[in-house]
């Protein structure tokens, strides 16, 4: 990939070309905010938090940064006013958007907005319809559990048809990623409901203590993945922590007895 | 099937022979419009008077030929006298129509216009005869201030030819131009005389339309795509409806130039839903070429492949922009993507594509026959070629009118529309459709261009172009377009999704009389900010009618803040309709009108509104003779 020039906040950088500029401010040491963006994920522009000031020849405009591909000639800059008002509007009107998302709250805070300027416009709620919990299921896990559906703003995420679904396995990904804590999960017993999607899921007792821990599906899910010569257990938490720590512990002694490492007394015990 | 480019000169001649001989041939508007005024009935019954009275005549359905408000038209050209166009023509009249062919009698009393040479077909040249057997009193078309101007290229054949026989076509000389790139041009060539054409995109993105064609060609990938653009959402837009239903084998045949060009075999034509006819024409046409060998394999014998598929949309605004179309195609939701990477390299399934909307392709075969340098005579120097335009809301003439480029705003609106309404006062123009502006008359003088429309704070849009009269209120305009915008907003970015929804809040509230100065501050902020952050063009563009109404009409809003008045009299909580006594006849027209019946008067006695009463509808303003309805 050939090498461009480009400018960030004043500091010249020679890139590969169309890298993110997010990402390569982020390795300069210029921190970015984002709500929709993750390292594992294609980049989707959808929360705008990101907006950055990009100059080409005579042309100067705003874009997001975390889908803006580096060519020769941008200058980019992060701070200047124009900048930070459009940052400031975003927040605020996802504040007005997701009145119990306290993150976006304090990310407005932290940027001068006191309160948006704007009625709420839902009772309650903390979704911001970045779409990274969509995007998880479908290109990192593979199972496009939810979707959007409807448009403007009554666009709203969830499983086909808002009712349970069979492609969810319980994997929890979404709720992981999602960055105003929207996804209710709750373990119950032997099942585990995805509140937020309508969706149950049994649980299977661990093979140790025969606590119910992770997901039927799940397991499965991951045994078609595998080589059927790899086995795959369901182990609670607790139990999965104690076996990895035993299997480390064999490794010390190996690697003790290769002379790799002095031997000690854990490594003796076990 | 058609083998060769000397078979289709052939079947060109043989059609105009056919068409053009001994047999009178009549032509009903099957087009919407005319659909939409009962002219099927008019078509069965000229095919049943013409069977029983056994006229040798050939009745056939034709598309929209731009007047709709004199729809059902009815075109009669007989051997030997110049065409004549009736209009409004009832199941009766066009009975009696059919008996006047047969003794002779043409009834100039209720003809709208006529042709002596039929040149409002671009491609044929035939001279009609001069005797005019008392027709010579039915205007000419360049006589009617509507057509007067007008220089039909996209809309050549509309309301002339049969969209749904392939022959007509030919006879017009359709496919000549394919052939002619086929044979004589290499792909570079075409792109060349596009380029130096100066056609421009005719969707509303105005983007030059050989460099896109271009860039396409010097991409990597197989396939390559050409996309026909027929999603045509902008209310009060029905040009491309009309060129689909009324020429669909136009559009065939500039994608198959297109194809050609750019290294392409595959093309698809996305029309919206809501276009029926247009579909079912469109099918049709494919059909058609294919069987004639026009399309498909193996096209004249040439070698060159291009098959086109149509595929529908479902009822989405947004799914008219490049990158939610080509989703949409893909079977996802329409969800518009950033534009860094264009669709000219990846575009539909991630290959290279070209996307041109209806009217730039039915301009190509034209380009491609006539040459570059005479396309780039015509217009202005940015902007060349005609541009169609619907003529639509408070002006006596409505319709669509193609003409060239730099004819001002004054002129399509007073020479071609005939003046505002009832003659009342001119208050603005808008155009674009919902993404356009409004402008003033103060602007009135405007060469109607491309880069002129947007800076004065507008753009050509699809050219739609919608006249507003005192009557209309701009505050009441800029609510209703971004009310459109908000629910068609597909709802990806904050910046479209809430900022639309936040524009029209306050818009609401300031035309039901409870805005503010400051909520006319935060107004402008929020469009500004729309307008800078957005994704695609719907966000970036909504918030057009609210500047530009901001811009040039910002008494009005005023007037509702500060003084809660409604200068126009629309919004019914910032009106009063009262009687002017002075005036008042006492005809009683409104009293009979009112829905609420909160008038009162009697004969000889000025009548009386009740205000608490009245609704605000305007009905009595609108039917009173005198213009004694005001607003207090």
């Amino acid at each position: 990939m050939a090498l461009v020039k480009t400018t960030i906040d004043g500091h010249e950088i020679q890139v590969e070309r169309d890298r993110w500029a997010l990402e390569v401010a982020a390795e300069m040491g210029i921190a970015i905010p984002t709500l929709c963006h993750h390292p594992a994920l294609e980049p989707y522009g959808a929360c705008r938090l990101c907006v950055v000031e990009v100059t080409r020849g005579k042309w100067t405009w705003l874009t997001t940064a975390c889908d803006l591909p580096i060519r020769e000639g941008l200058s980019i800059r992060t701070d200047t006013e124009p900048v930070l008002k459009a940052r400031r509007t975003a927040l605020e009107l996802l504040w007005a958007e997701a009145p119990d998302a306290v993150e976006i709250q304090q990310l407005a805070r932290e940027m001068g907005v006191l309160k948006p300027r704007f009625a709420q416009r839902v009772k309650e709620g903390r979704c911001i319809l970045c779409g990274l919990c969509v995007r998880v299921c479908r290109d990192l896990i593979g199972r496009s559990a939810l979707c959007f559906s409807h448009r403007g703003t009554d666009r709203r995420i969830g499983p086909a048809f808002n009712a349970a679904t069979d492609a969810c396995i319980g994997c929890m990904a979404c709720a992981a990623v999602c960055p105003t804590d929207a996804i209710r999960v709750v373990d119950e017993g032997s099942v585990r409901h995805m509140e937020t999607f309508h969706t149950d899921l049994d649980l299977a007792a661990c093979e140790v203590c025969g606590k119910p821990s992770v997901p039927v599906k799940l397991v499965e899910f991951i045994r078609s993945k595998l080589p059927e010569d790899i086995p795959v257990s369901s182990l609670c938490p607790k139990c999965r922590r104690s076996k990895t720590a035993g299997t480390l512990t064999d490794v010390t002694l190996l690697a003790a007895q290769l002379g790799y490492v002095a031997e000690t007394a854990a490594g003796k015990g076990k | 099937m058609i083998k060769s480019v000397n078979e289709l000169a052939t079947r060109q001649d043989a059609a105009r022979a056919r068409f053009y001989g001994d047999q009178i041939s009549i032509g009903v508007g099957v087009g919407t419009c005319g659909l939409a005024n009962g002219s099927r009935e008019v078509l069965d019954a000229i095919r049943d008077e013409v069977t029983k009275r056994g006229l040798k005549a050939s009745a056939r359905g034709t598309g929209c030929v731009g007047f709709c408000q004199a729809e059902p038209m009815v075109d009669v050209l007989v051997p030997g006298l110049p065409r004549v166009f009736y209009h409004k023509v009832s199941v009766q009249r066009a009975r009696d129509l059919v008996k006047g062919l047969v003794e002779r009698e043409f009834h100039p009393e209720w003809a709208l216009m006529r042709l002596d040479h039929d040149e409002l077909l671009a491609e044929t040249d035939r001279p009609l005869n001069a005797s005019l057997n008392g027709l010579a009193k039915v205007p000419t078309a360049d006589q009617m201030p509507f057509y007067k101007g007008q220089l039909k290229i996209a809309l050549r054949n509309c309301g002339f030819i049969d969209p749904g026989n392939v022959d007509e076509y030919l006879a017009s000389g359709g496919y000549a131009a394919l052939a002619k790139a086929l044979t004589s041009m290499a792909p570079d060539q075409i792109i060349d005389w596009v380029e130096k054409s100066g056609l421009r995109g005719r969707g509303g993105g105005g983007f030059p339309t050989g460099r896109k064609w271009r860039s396409c060609r010097k991409a990597h990938g197989y396939p390559k795509y050409v996309l026909c653009n027929g999603d045509e959402g902008d209310p009060g837009a029905f040009m491309d409806r009309s060129v689909m239903e009324g020429n669909p084998h136009a559009v065939l045949e500039g994608m198959a130039i297109g194809a050609l060009a750019i290294g392409s075999d595959q093309g698809y034509i996305y029309v919206r839903l809501e276009y029926p006819l247009a579909v079912e024409n469109l099918a049709v046409a494919i059909r058609q070429a294919e069987a004639e060998g026009l399309l498909g394999e193996n096209i004249l014998g040439t070698g060159f492949n291009f098959t086109v598929r149509i595929s529908r949309g479902a009822g989405a605004f947004v799914c008219g922009e490049s990158t939610a179309l080509m989703a949409s195609i893909e079977g996802f939701s329409g969800e518009p993507r950033a534009k860094h990477i264009h669709t000219a390299e990846k575009g539909l399934f991630g290959k290279p594509t070209n996307l041109n909307n209806v009217e730039t392709w039915a301009n190509v075969p034209v380009i491609i026959n006539k040459g570059w340098e005479w396309f780039a005579g015509i217009g202005s120097p940015g902007s060349k070629g005609t541009k169609v335009f619907s003529i639509v809301g408070k002006v006596k003439n409505t319709g669509l009118a193609e003409v060239p480029m730099g004819m001002t705003l004054r002129q399509i609106i007073y020479d071609i529309g005939g003046g505002v309404d009832d003659d009342r006062k001119f208050k603005a123009v808008q155009t674009g459709g919902p993404s356009g502006g409004c402008l003033p008359e103060s602007e009135l003088d405007l060469p109607v261009d491309f880069d002129r429309l947007v800076d004065a704070g507008s753009m050509m849009g699809s050219g739609g172009m919608i006249v507003m009269d005192e009557r209309t209120c701009m505050v009441e305009i800029a609510r209703y377009f971004t009310d459109f915008l908000r629910k068609e907003s597909c709802g990806k970015c904050t910046a479209c999704r809430e900022g639309c929804q936040r524009m029209y809040e306050l818009l609401e509230k300031i035309t039901n009389g409870a805005g503010t100065t400051e909520d006319v501050d935060l107004l402008q902020e929020v469009c500004e900010y729309v307008r800078d952050n957005s994704i695609c063009g719907l966000g970036k563009s909504a918030p057009n009618p609210t500047l530009s109404t901001l811009r040039h009409f910002r008494h009005e809003y005023a007037a509702h803040v500060v003084d809660h008045k409604c200068p126009a009299g629309v919004c019914p909580a910032l009106t009063t309709f009262i009687i002017d006594k002075e005036k008042c006849i006492a005809c009683g027209r409104c009293r009979k009108i009112c829905p609420v019946e909160c008038i009162a008067g009697e004969k000889k006695v000025p009548h009386v509104i009740d205000e608490a009463r009245c609704i605000r509808c305007g009905s009595c303003r609108e039917i009173c003779p005198v213009d004694a309805v005001v607003t207090a």
